[in-house]
């Protein structure tokens, strides 16, 4: 059972759980905006870019 | 898919092919299952939602395949071998003890099966999200197969791992389209109106090629200086 859980853990979140974490909150924060009169396009992909390049600089230490 | 060709090549080397062709056909029909019984269920999701999970699926697994391929092209992770892992794959199999259940080699059969099965579980997924998404999971499927008959087709030519194969090229291209599909159907599935429609998804190609390409550029220029 718990390596069930391991193998999805690691197919899903992968090597950096801040991605994953990063990309719900971008979702959410996307779904917000998007709900409101303001164009919400610009949002998730400056937030796959912050949230990439952020991990990449954990990873490159 | 080459990572699962290198360690069916290891196993049919070493152990013998009946087993370890008997465990890869059995992996390739759990994947074709695994598709024929997720395809269908996805389709009765409306739209939206079924974007909303596409994008996201498509946006996890489309940046884990950019970050590895970003780290290995700026020189911050070391580029897959592939002699190296057929080397090790087959110094295991060559230890290993021989077991045999159901008239196979157990150990051949297993790690064909799992080995095929794990590195075609990632495809099976991208089959689904993007035949879904786009109501054609037979051409979606097509297209997967047509991909895994050339690499088996190039292996059987080689007779060996594909080594020359710019493998992190392919993986940062995978990697941006799947990045690119992710952002373009999952901000959609959050409610998101493209300017221009399905015309932006050119310029969000754009922007994530760019941006890859700058993110190598960028980790290159913070390596260490080495003697």
């Amino acid at each position: 059972m718990k390596r069930f859980a391991l193998f999805w853990w690691n197919f899903l979140v992968g090597d950096d759980w801040l991605v994953a974490v990063g990309i719900a909150v971008a979702f959410g924060l996307t779904a917000l905006l998007a709900a409101t009169s303001v164009p919400a396009w610009w949002l998730l992909p400056l937030a796959v870019a912050a949230v990439l390049w952020t991990s990449l600089r954990r990873a490159a230490r | 898919m080459i990572e699962a060709l290198t360690i069916v090549l290891a196993m049919g080397v070493t152990r013998g092919w009946r087993s370890t062709l008997v465990g890869t056909t059995a992996a390739l029909l759990a994947l074709a299952a695994i598709v024929a019984a997720l395809g269908p269920a996805l389709t009765v999701i409306p739209i939206e939602t079924l974007r909303l999970i596409v994008g996201a699926l498509l946006l996890v697994f489309g940046l884990q395949w950019l970050r590895k391929a970003i780290l290995r092209a700026s020189g911050w992770r070391a580029l897959r071998d592939e002699d190296a892992a057929f080397a090790r794959a087959a110094a295991k199999a060559r230890d290993a003890a021989h077991e045999e259940r159901a008239g196979l080699d157990w150990y051949a059969f297993t790690i064909s099966f799992k080995g095929v099965l794990l590195e075609g579980l990632e495809v099976a997924f991208i089959v689904i999200t993007f035949g879904s998404a786009q109501g054609s999971i037979p051409l979606a499927a097509a297209g997967a197969g047509a991909a895994a008959l050339i690499v088996v087709v190039a292996g059987t030519i080689a007779r060996g791992p594909l080594s020359r194969v710019p493998e992190n090229t392919l993986a940062f291209g995978v990697g941006v389209l799947l990045t690119t599909f992710g952002i373009f159907w999952g901000a959609e599935g959050a409610g998101v109106e493209w300017p221009g429609g399905d015309a932006a998804l050119p310029g969000v190609l754009g922007f994530v090629l760019i941006m890859s390409v700058g993110f190598v550029t960028a980790l290159q220029r913070r390596r260490p200086a080495t003697a």
